[in-house]
């Protein structure tokens, strides 16, 4: 089975944000970046395919220069080659235009299976997959928990809300997005970062894959959230703070 | 400009959040001097649209086809694709379910436009419409705005709007019948099951003391058992700590587990990321333990500490024993 895993680079999960000058957007110089945790599930489930059924996984990443982090990082997990879009401009791509550019990278690769993170830790916007999947014209399935492959098919685990799941078989080749968690992740081995530095990695611009397109939305501005519950909070030392909050449960709150 | 909201059923019954989208619906269309519609796909719909007829809609849509019955990607996208060119709405809402993030980026795809997801509120300025979403996980607000000429989409996340605002009203029902053909739905969906009765009934607990990722590692989990011990409380978690293994599933709170609204909901070391916050900010009281400041959970808290919690949880079970 062919597989291609779309990885994001994302600012680690506890980055303390602040906006940008142009008030559109964050200032990335002073983050760290890791990989989207949803894509390294993606990344895991398509590695473990690999391992059961055979076949080749390819790491598929967008972005700047510092994502070959992310690249290597698949790659020394057990990838056996990567395409790299080189764009420093998509910070300002809508989900839309980000997916045009992967499944044009995806298209001449012709793979059986596209797996990516059922959504990103920055955007959220959770819809790279299936559009990909459109655009693409391959059937999908979101938020999927296990995987089975069976001849010209998968048939796979999709988590539904409050508890309930569902059994779904899709003709191959078709698009899945991996619910996170479902496994567990492994680490790169000292063989496998060394293995790394030998495997291609295919670098693509956005214009050989067609362009950026014009934006479909505008973000006009972020900002930091304003509080719409008054919170209450205690400080002081450990034991100062811990002596009011039980005060406040007891004789304001009179939930003690 | 019109509005169409897309509800969501299963087998006959509503998704409740169907409800939030359509009051969001309507007060769009309001602050723009326009009518909100209602559509909804299924087979066999005349009770649940005769439910929708006492509300302030201009047209509720039955869209009925066989191959509706159950829900399909395919199935419900090549459907509304088709309302939409017949009906030419300017604005397609849906609720931000699990069954919306399945299918609405692939209709918006098909009119060459992107979901705004996850939406939480809006603002109309001169005729023009604003909507803000969360980005990194409920930490930063952005304002956008769709371009062109539509029709634009958009999802309502849970609780953003509320439902009782329902405008009441008179609506006509329309049946729409899509032509669809059975070789053009792609995937065979099975039906929907549960994993296994549940053991844990975390929604009849009067206190709950839950655990997020701020624990580290499932050797700390002693720390928070204690302090539930002595609040004589139930024991949850946030997915992470679940998914980890360090508890069962069924100790799970969010939307994957389940919704709870005791009289007090203490988080520990949880971030509070919307799929959280939707399963325990209809609790009573909400107590919040985190190091970071800035963690969403703090949004939803009535008190709030900051702090280190391998600190500040001992603290509180040294000045809870002295009560109890």
């Amino acid at each position: 089975m062919k597989i291609i895993v779309a990885i994001k680079q994302v600012p680690v999960r506890d980055s303390v944000l602040q906006v940008d000058a142009s008030g559109k957007w964050i200032r990335e110089s002073e983050l760290s970046f890791e990989v989207n945790e949803p894509d390294a599930y993606a990344l895991e489930e398509a590695l473990q395919l690999k391992e059961r059924y055979g076949g080749e996984v390819i790491a598929l990443c967008a972005g700047p220069a510092r994502v070959s982090q992310a690249i290597r990082e698949a790659l020394a997990k057990g990838a056996d080659r990567a395409i790299h879009v080189e764009s420093d401009d998509l910070g300002a791509a809508d989900s839309l235009g980000i997916a045009r550019l992967l499944a044009s990278a995806i298209r001449s690769e012709q793979p059986d299976l596209v797996l990516t993170g059922l959504q990103s830790d920055d955007l959220g916007y959770g819809q790279t997959g299936v559009i990909m999947a459109e655009l693409l014209g391959f059937p999908h399935s979101t938020i999927i928990m296990q995987v089975e492959a069976a001849g010209s098919s998968v048939r796979v685990k999709r988590e539904l809300e409050n508890g309930w799941f569902q059994w779904m078989e899709l003709p191959l080749p078709a698009v899945l997005t991996i619910q996170s968690g479902i496994s567990k992740l492994r680490y790169a081995t000292l063989m496998g970062i060394k293995k790394a530095r030998t495997k291609e990695v295919k670098r693509l611009s956005a214009a050989e894959l067609g362009g950026l397109a014009a934006p479909v939305l505008s973000v006009e501005k972020v900002y930091l959230p304003q509080k719409t519950k008054e919170t209450q909070m205690l400080d002081g030392t450990p034991a100062e703070a811990a002596a009011a909050l039980v005060e406040k449960l007891r004789f304001e709150a009179r939930v003690l | 400009m019109s509005v169409l909201v897309v509800m969501e059923q299963y087998g006959g019954d509503w998704n409740r959040m169907s409800f939030e989208a359509l009051s969001a619906g309507q007060q769009i269309a309001a602050d723009m001097g326009a009518r909100a519609s209602a559509a909804v796909l299924g087979n066999g719909l005349s009770k649940l649209a005769g439910e929708l007829r006492g509300a302030d809609l201009e047209i509720v849509y039955t869209v009925e086809h066989p191959l509706l019955e159950n829900y399909t990607a395919d199935g419900y996208t090549a459907a509304l694709e088709a309302v939409l060119k017949a009906k030419k709405p300017s604005l397609v809402l849906f609720p931000h379910t699990y069954q919306a993030r399945d299918f609405a980026p692939k209709l918006a795809t098909r009119f060459s436009q992107a979901l705004v997801s996850d939406v939480i509120g809006h603002r109309v300025e001169s005729g023009s419409l604003t909507l803000v979403r969360q980005y990194f996980q409920g930490k930063l607000n952005g304002d956008l705005r769709a371009l062109g000429s539509g029709p634009h989409f958009a999802s309502i996340q849970a609780g953003a709007y509320r439902s009782d605002r329902l405008a009441r009203g008179q609506a006509t029902v329309e049946a729409f019948t899509p032509e669809l053909n059975a070789a053009s739905i792609r995937n065979k969906p099975e039906p929907p099951f549960r994993e296994a009765e549940r053991a844990v009934d975390l929604t009849t607990a009067d206190i709950i003391v839950s655990v997020g990722r701020g624990i580290k590692e499932k050797d700390n989990l002693p720390l928070v058992e204690e302090l539930a011990r002595t609040l004589n409380a139930e024991l949850a978690a946030s997915r992470p700590i679940c998914d980890n293994g360090w508890l069962p599933m069924e100790r799970q709170v969010g939307s994957s587990g389940q919704t709870v609204s005791p009289k007090l909901y203490i988080a520990v070391g949880i971030s509070g990321a919307i799929q959280h916050l939707v399963g325990m900010k209809g609790a009573r009281t909400i107590v919040a333990i985190n190091k970071d400041e800035n963690a969403p959970i703090f949004e939803v808290a009535d008190y709030g500490i900051q702090g280190d919690l391998f600190e500040v949880v001992p603290a509180l079970v040294k000045e809870l024993k002295k009560i109890r």
